[in-house]
């Protein structure tokens, strides 16, 4: 084909693509996308599959240690979702041309990212509350707005998603509440917890829209559909008041009820702890890096036999038949 | 010695309840096919959600080309014949 | 020991196994091989959990000091647990799990199977659930012994390591004492001692299907059904009882 000929099909493309977005339609596996979007999604998906995974580590600390039956239960089902979470999301982004093997090979080499969020450690009971209600709570006001993605197979692994995360929420305020009318020892914990966390649940929700501005593609392809900002202030707006109901204090000096925005005023982030923790320097980046190399590496024989136990099953009933 | 993989990849379909449907759910990784289905099993019918499962894998589902839309799809659309409410029925006839 | 002393005690050893290969089942999540078995063990894990829960809920009525299934999980001695030792051997590696969980659910099948037929209602129906469960933990098992044993040349190596060392641990599961004759008499519970055969039938004609030599070894292990454990359970109740030690007044 002819250069001009190529360009002329790759404009007609990109037209009838960004027509398809425009009346919202969902875009499926087999359509024809612009090689930016595939890539952004790749992307994306990948990092959402993988802080799936990597978010088991944090709550995995403590499942020996839950302190009752009840306890110890929800924490597994909870984890155990995280990690079905983590399985459809690779199958999605399995439809966009990349394999599991090739997304954990780019996990491992540093090229694909996950949350920073689970970066930090998990130090007592509380943090288990913590984490199902900041950190979960964070994650579920931006899933919510995924549902409405524009790729077929992304939109319906955060609809499943949303449904099965209802309980995360809950179970981690659960906890808080509990602890929090609980022994001077438990208030403690769950104040410890929660001055740990409320921050760097916020910056869950990555740079300002000053610094991320709403123009890019993400938003032109409606892969995002609502900015950085507008989801934190969701999320603040619902969580001071769970905070205070049960006796918690966020700790932002300058959290203020603005009346004029009809949204909380919250302090300065910190982002230079953000980007440090991004850059590999947060309490834990090596230590859940290392878990999942590890695991990896020691599941490798059990993979392969099971490869080759087929293989040979499969030989055995070729042979037969022949 | 065989390669490190993350096994072979299958498509899972879930009936909810006896005479429904099969619905596609999502795609588990499996070894062989029994394998496929206790996987299928944890992953989508963690809270109940199934009371059978199909398990295909991957490369054997045929999928229809969008860029044949037009070719594949468009002829059914004036068969409007093939609609009860093509019809017009006397005024007065029951049950029908 | 009277009476209710005897059937408290039956109830803990029932409710121990469950509750100690719970801890280490648990202990695969985020470990195991592949995502998706990573689910699976999970699973296994729970059902555990809800299993030690109806055994020792009903163990604490039986006993009638008003102690729940977590006073006695969480505040109880070591002395006075008694599963088998070979729930709480360290999981060591898949090969290991997988080798323990075929013994152990080919084991439960037998046993629970004739427990249902117990003339103690309550028994009889947590065996009917747990049966269940403990079939799909029996094929599961099965299935990973094969694919190891008859997989490649190291996981053949592993699973018939996994196999030979944990024999010996084995017979204890057979052992048939007081507590069981009373138990035998008084609700019709099985006799542990009349599944051996059947159970090494069942689990020698899998391993030979896997490829794998079946042990001759004769010497067994045992303690845990009346309270002397090896040197692991220690260290799972100081981990799984830390919170309620620490904190004696504090609800969770």
């Amino acid at each position: 084909m002819e250069l001009q000929e190529q360009t002329t099909v790759q404009v007609d493309l990109l037209k009838s693509f960004e027509e398809k977005i425009g009346r919202d339609d969902a875009i499926e596996p087999k359509d024809k996308m612009p090689d930016a979007y595939r890539k952004h999604l790749i992307r994306q998906i990948s990092q959402h599959a993988h802080s799936e995974v990597i978010g088991m580590q944090p709550e995995g600390n403590w499942i020996t240690r839950a302190p009752s039956l009840r306890a110890k239960q929800i924490l597994l089902a909870k984890i155990q979702d995280e990690g079905g979470h983590g399985l459809y999301l690779y199958s999605a982004a399995e439809t966009l041309g990349i394999s599991r093997t090739e997304m954990i090979e780019q996990l491992h080499s540093g090229k694909a990212k996950y949350s920073n969020i689970f970066n930090y450690p998990a130090l007592n009971w509380a943090d288990i509350g913590a984490i199902g209600w900041l950190v979960d709570g964070a994650a579920i006001v931006n899933q919510v707005s995924l549902q409405r993605t524009s790729y077929g197979p992304y939109s319906r692994a955060m609809v499943r998603i949303c449904k099965e995360e209802s309980f995360h929420q809950r179970q981690g305020y659960e906890i808080m509440a509990k602890m929090m009318a609980g022994t001077a020892d438990q208030r403690e914990m769950a104040q410890d917890a929660m001055n740990r966390w409320w921050w760097p649940a916020l910056m869950m929700f990555g740079p300002h829209d000053s610094e991320s501005p709403r123009s890019g593609d993400a938003f032109k392809w409606k892969i995002k559909r609502q900015s950085n900002d507008e989801l934190r202030a969701k999320f603040i707006d619902k969580t001071v008041q769970q905070a205070e109901v049960i006796g918690l204090t966020i700790p932002d000096k300058d959290l203020k009820w603005n009346e004029a925005r009809g949204h909380y005023d919250h302090g300065p982030i910190d982002w230079n702890e953000f980007y440090n923790v991004i850059n590999g320097n947060g309490p834990c980046n090596k230590q859940r890096m290392d878990h999942h190399k590890r695991v990896h590496a020691e599941g490798a024989w059990v993979r392969e036999a099971a490869e080759a136990y087929r293989a040979k099953k499969e030989k055995q009933l070729f042979q037969s038949k022949n | 010695m065989s390669a490190d993989t993350q096994l072979e990849k299958w498509e899972v379909f879930i009936q909810s309840k006896p005479g429904a449907n099969f619905v596609h759910a999502g795609c588990v990784h499996a070894s062989d096919k029994k394998m496929a289905l206790q996987n299928a099993r944890d992953t989508y019918t963690r809270r109940g959600e199934g009371t059978s499962i199909w398990a295909v894998p991957c490369d054997a589902i045929v999928a229809s080309n969008p860029d044949e839309n037009d070719m594949f799809f468009d002829p059914a659309n004036d068969k409007t014949y093939r609609m009860p409410t093509f019809y017009v029925m006397p005024e007065g006839a029951k049950a029908i | 020991m009277n009476q209710q002393e005897v059937m408290f005690k039956y109830c803990l050893r029932l409710g121990d196994n469950a509750l100690i290969r719970s801890y280490r089942l648990s202990e695969w999540c985020s470990n195991a091989p592949i995502l998706e078995e990573d689910l699976a063990l999970t699973n296994f894990a729970l059902d555990m959990i809800g299993r030690a829960q109806a055994l020792l809920g009903y163990a604490g009525q039986i006993e009638g000091k008003g102690r729940t299934d977590d006073d006695l999980a969480y505040r109880r001695g070591e002395r006075s647990f008694y599963n088998v030792l070979l729930t709480e051997l360290p999981n060591q590696d898949f090969a290991y799990t997988m080798a323990r969980e075929l013994y152990m659910s080919a084991f439960e099948y037998f046993y629970y199977s004739g427990l249902v037929a117990s003339k103690d209602a309550t028994l009889a129906a947590i065996a009917a659930k747990t049966l269940k469960e403990i079939k799909y933990h029996l094929s599961h098992a099965t299935d990973w012994v094969l694919r190891l044993g008859d997989g490649t040349a190291e996981s053949h190596a592993k699973m018939q390591a996994a196999v030979d060392d944990l024999w010996p641990y084995a017979s204890e599961l057979f052992e048939s004492d007081t507590t069981d004759a009373a138990m035998i008499s008084a609700i019709s519970a099985p006799d542990p001692a009349a599944l051996k055969d059947s159970w090494v039938k069942h689990v020698s004609a899998i391993l030979k299907e896997a490829t794998l030599d079946v042990p001759t070894t004769m010497y067994t292990h045992t303690g845990g059904r009346n309270g002397i454990h090896s040197e692991n359970l220690g260290h799972i109740l100081a981990e799984m009882q830390f919170l309620p030690h620490a904190y004696p007044d504090a609800k969770w």
